[in-house]
């Protein structure tokens, strides 16, 4: 979406159905969901809490195993956890033992990635998220947006193809959240990954995506898409006042079922 | 004493100009008077009691009695001493090790973990006192009987913990770390085993203090040295300030052992929300 327009299909869902064993039976968290991410595009799943939003991230990532149906990541069915993919929590799940620059580094860690590189990489991420100056600091001692930063470094040190996002700035306070938003748009504009960011505010699924994806709640199912026919790298003041982001968010909100933002 | 000054620790140093070592020695003794205020009050109340002759000599030695009997009895008591630090020590050691195994084990294997816990807790609620003879019979006088009681004693709250502990990691840290390709030793060394060593200190801590008592009482059942046979000797000549004076050896041995391992989580678990804002950690005893 920055420089080469590249079309190919990056993740394909076709009629994934996930459902729960539970006391009381069983309970169906997906139904009949399809959806195709093309590269570089930016998907924001908004639904009501309880909708199956993180179940689908989840099966997309190979930690949730379907029930039915199936999910192709880059051309091959994914059916264990897969390496080729960021993830990233609401919470931000840091090791408490390690600092900012160590828990990037996991990540290269893990995947026994040439360290040189990963520490380059590291130095540039720090840089792009604005940690610069915290590298040494301890999860505990940073504030909530910024342990997100860290999480997000982590996500995105091997250069995923794919990045899956859980609510990542559902914890943060409103102007924390709507800063990460304004910062998070450029850095994809800079990485050009395809991002799947779960997400129960409108604002944030209308200013953020491509395009936009509304679930119904239990079970879930898309409802309706909608393609936000805007720049990918956005001013935040402009694009809330634009038509195209009113047209778009009011029909998310109208669906949702919500009069105002839930955030 | 300065008692007029008694905010309790934690308040920065007020080296008001003078020297860094009267400055130093203020600031530990504003965080550590209590136990030693205390200590001191018992210690005048025992030479109260005995003074007075409330309390017959040989039921309570008087403190001046209890120090005579360190004092002539130095190396005597030293040798002894060496013994059953000896034997807590190892038997310490490897019950840290067998557990740490043990616990690792069963968070990796539901199976295992089915199997070994009933026998870990059925050792753990035999009376060892009861079933020492039967290592005396097995492994002889020497230091090995001493060395599996310490063991059985200390080998149960390092699993507890261990397991707790391994078990405490975050399930979407070990989600995502599934999502990068590691193998399950990598994730168990970076991320399982950090993660559990505030939890498995805390067992040291309980282990360290159980070992010396395992010992004493293997040294109880059947011993020619260590501290457990001297005190069986003091209690067949009714020489209780020596009683004495092996008993508080042995206290301030589990103490030294919980301590090293205060000192020990101070290093290793700087992180962690037990150690925070901690101003000058010092070892409050």
């Amino acid at each position: 979406m920055t420089e080469v327009v590249d079309t190919s299909t990056v993740l394909q869902v076709s009629d994934l159905s996930i459902t729960f064993a539970s006391k009381r039976g069983r309970v169906s968290a997906l139904e009949g969901i399809d959806l195709d991410v093309q590269a570089g595009e930016f998907i924001t799943i908004a639904g009501p809490s309880g909708c199956g939003k993180s179940t689908l991230l989840k099966a997309v990532a190979g930690l949730t195993a379907p029930s039915g149906g199936s999910v192709h990541l880059r051309g091959d069915p994914v059916t264990g956890p897969r390496q080729d993919i960021g993830f990233v929590f609401q919470r931000a799940a840091l090791l408490e033992w390690r600092n900012v620059r160590g828990n990037i580094l996991l990540q290269a860690e893990m995947r026994g990635m040439n360290m040189r590189k990963a520490q380059e990489r590291t130095d540039e991420l720090i840089e792009m998220t604005g940690l610069s100056g915290f590298e040494r600091a301890l999860p505990h001692e940073l504030s909530g947006g910024m342990q997100q930063r860290v999480s997000l470094c982590r996500a995105l040190l091997h250069e995923p193809r794919v990045l899956l996002m859980d609510e990542p700035f559902g914890a943060l306070d409103a102007l924390t959240r709507e800063r990460m938003n304004v910062e998070f748009n450029r850095i994809w504009s800079q990485t050009g990954t395809s991002v799947l960011l779960v997400t129960h505010s409108v604002a944030e699924a209308v200013y953020l995506a491509s395009r936009v994806v509304v679930m119904s709640p239990r079970p879930g199912r898309i409802i309706e898409e909608h393609v936000v026919d805007l720049p990918a790298r956005r001013d935040y003041a402009e694009t809330l006042e634009s038509s195209e982001f009113h047209r778009v968010s009011s029909r998310v909100r109208e669906l949702l079922g919500s009069p105002s933002d839930a955030d | 004493m300065t008692v007029t000054d008694q905010k309790s620790g934690g308040s920065p140093s007020g080296s008001n100009g003078r020297s860094s070592v009267a400055g130093g020695f203020l600031r530990w003794w504003l965080q550590s008077w209590h136990p030693i205020v205390f200590l001191a009050v018992v210690i005048v109340l025992w030479w109260l009691v005995t003074a007075q002759g409330w309390v017959q000599p040989y039921i309570i030695p008087a403190p001046s009695d209890t120090w005579a009997a360190f004092a002539e009895n130095a190396e005597y008591l030293l040798q002894h001493t060496w013994v059953t630090t000896y034997e807590t020590l190892i038997g310490f050691a490897i019950a840290g090790v067998a557990g740490l195994l043990v616990a690792v084990i069963m968070v990796y294997s539901k199976g295992l973990e089915k199997t070994f816990y009933p026998v870990i807790l059925f050792a753990q609620v035999i009376p060892k006192i009861a079933i020492a003879p039967l290592f005396i019979v097995w492994l002889g006088f020497g230091a090995a009987p001493k060395i599996l009681v310490a063991v059985l004693m200390a080998f149960f709250p390092v699993v507890i913990s261990g397991l707790a502990g391994l078990r405490s990691v975050d399930p979407e840290i070990l989600q995502l770390v599934s999502t990068m390709g590691a193998s399950r030793l990598k994730v168990l060394l970076k991320v399982r085993l950090p993660a559990a060593l505030p939890e498995l200190l805390s067992g040291l801590k309980v282990a360290a203090t159980l070992a010396v008592t395992g010992a004493v009482v293997g040294e109880f059942v059947g011993a020619n040295e260590g501290l457990g046979y001297v005190i069986l000797q003091a209690n067949g000549i009714l020489d209780t300030a020596m009683l004495f004076a092996a008993l508080i050896i042995m206290s301030v041995m589990g103490v030294v052992l919980f301590a090293i391992i205060q000192i020990a989580e101070k290093f290793l678990i700087p992180w962690h929300a037990s150690r925070r804002d901690v101003a000058a950690a010092t070892v409050r005893f």
